[in-house]
């Protein structure tokens, strides 16, 4: 899975299942809590979400760093394409 | 002591999602009861009929509040948040510490515990459960939920007491607002139907297993050929105020809370007491200061049990005779569980506005151990100045309201 299928699948799911507009997610910078309104119960959700999504297990530490698209698309990434 | 009155009402129910369609389903004898055919794939389960609430958009609760809610808690805060509208409170008020909420529920809700119970069995463990399910099972999820939407800082509790979790919601919110503890407070429940529902009252032989190929025919409350009752959902919630804040405010009033009582059978968890029900009653009266005769109708529990329905006449009969009009909701939207109380206290409320009262449907021929009261089984059009409106729920929990005018 490229980096690229990552990004699109992602963000199709914080539009579908935590119902975010597909034009806040086209910056990769942003942030999730600050500019999505995303908190700490969405925070566990997402990862959750991912991890059943992409069949892998993200680490409370590396969660806990995530703090924009951009860095949840790389967490993803590292996890899948080591 | 403070006067307390009603000034808001907000519903989901299997006939319909507000006043008029309500009361054009209650004049017009219509039945919410469908079949379940996807049930028929659980196995032991006899009872294929429910009564489902559709028509409405949980979309319109936004996400950050909805993340937390399974079906019985959208339905809850919709039914509150329309009954706030209704009497015209202003969300900022909501906000002030002088209103509250008291809703209540069975359990939360019950896909929502059933998918967690599932995962959790079948994966071993909790890996992929997410952090917003307990909110949407735990045992005040309604009320906990409408809080949260409606910006509500008074005090909140959540009964949780089956059948008459919702009257009980309605008798504690009446007695807080008297006390002067909260001016206003909105009351009731809710209850989310599911298989599991039917399959609890399926295994005591308490639902109606005779009619699953005529759903529209059951329950049947008094009648001779009842055979149980059907299982449905539903929210319903009632603004409560002090009459003195809401005739200042020029608050619309349904009626005035004259009366309410609760009290526990202390004897078996399952099987109903004529004996309780009779207290429950007559206390109800005491604390209205009223007699028998002062009331013009009773809307009745009555679900459609063999038990319940003859329990529940016998006491009828016993305290009022054959004098006042007797009909169940229930023919109607089958037993709403944790909504009922409420929801049936509003359907009585909007009763005695139209000037009519609904006959119990599907109550073709009296059963003889019903026998003695005045079932209502056309419509009457009655313009009834009291109503008494009862509960009963398992573990012998009793609760009867009385609305109307002094």
């Amino acid at each position: 899975m490229t980096r690229e299928e990552i990004v699109e699948e992602v963000n199709k799911i914080l539009a579908e299942q935590f119902e975010l507009n597909p034009a806040s997610l086209k910056e990769p910078g942003t942030k999730l809590h600050e500019e999505l309104g995303l908190d700490s119960l969405d925070a566990v959700d997402i990862v959750v979400t991912m991890e059943k999504k992409f069949g892998c297990r993200i680490q409370e530490a590396e969660a806990r760093e995530i703090r924009t698209l951009d860095q949840l698309y790389d967490c993803i990434n590292k996890l899948k394409n080591p | 002591m403070n006067r307390v009155v009603v000034t808001g009402i907000g519903m989901l129910s299997p006939i319909g999602n507000d006043a008029a369609s309500v009361v054009e389903g209650l004049k017009n004898g219509r039945s919410g009861i469908k079949a379940m055919e996807e049930w028929k794939a659980m196995k032991g389960l006899n009872s294929f009929v429910g009564g489902e609430v559709t028509g409405f958009d949980p979309k319109r609760i936004p996400r950050h509040a909805r993340r937390t809610m399974g079906k019985v808690s959208v339905m809850a805060t919709i039914a509150a948040e329309d009954a706030a509208k209704d009497a015209g409170l202003a969300p900022e008020y909501l906000r002030s510490g002088r209103a509250g909420i008291s809703l209540g529920s069975t359990t939360g809700s019950p896909k929502c515990m059933s998918d967690f119970f599932s995962e959790f069995t079948l994966k071993g463990g909790i890996e992929e459960q997410m952090g917003t399910s307990f909110m949407k099972v735990m045992g005040h999820t309604t009320a906990a939920n409408a809080a949260v939407h409606l910006g509500v800082t008074g005090c909140v509790y959540s009964p949780t007491s089956a059948c008459a979790s919702s009257a009980q919601a309605i008798g504690l919110g009446y007695d807080l607002i008297r006390h002067g503890q909260q001016e206003v407070m909105l009351c009731g429940g809710a209850e989310e139907l599911h298989v599991t529902t039917a399959g609890t009252f399926d295994i005591v032989r308490a639902a109606s297993r005779a009619y699953n190929d005529s759903p529209t025919k059951t329950p049947r409350p008094f009648d001779a050929a009842r055979d149980g009752l059907a299982v449905s959902e539903g929210a319903a919630v009632m603004v409560l105020e002090d009459r003195e804040r809401a005739l200042a405010r020029n608050a619309p009033v349904y009626a005035e809370v004259l009366g309410y009582t609760t009290c526990c059978d202390g004897e078996h968890i399952a099987m109903p007491s004529r004996e309780g029900m009779l207290r429950c009653m007559r206390e109800s009266l005491l604390s209205a200061g009223l007699q028998p005769g002062d009331i013009d109708y009773i809307n009745a529990h009555a679900t459609g049990t063999q038990l319940g329905d003859a329990a529940e006449s016998w006491g009828i009969r016993e305290l009022f005779g054959a004098k006042v009009p007797v009909s169940s909701s229930k023919g109607h939207v089958g037993h709403t569980i944790g909504a009922c109380g409420c929801l049936e206290a509003i359907f009585s409320i909007l009763m005695m506005r139209e000037g009519f009262l609904a006959p119990t449907l599907n109550l073709e021929k009296v059963s003889e151990d019903c026998a003695g009261v005045n079932h209502l089984q056309q419509p009457a059009a009655v313009r009834a100045r009291r109503v008494l409106s009862n509960s009963f729920a398992f573990g012998g929990i009793n609760a009867s309201l009385i609305f109307g005018t002094r």
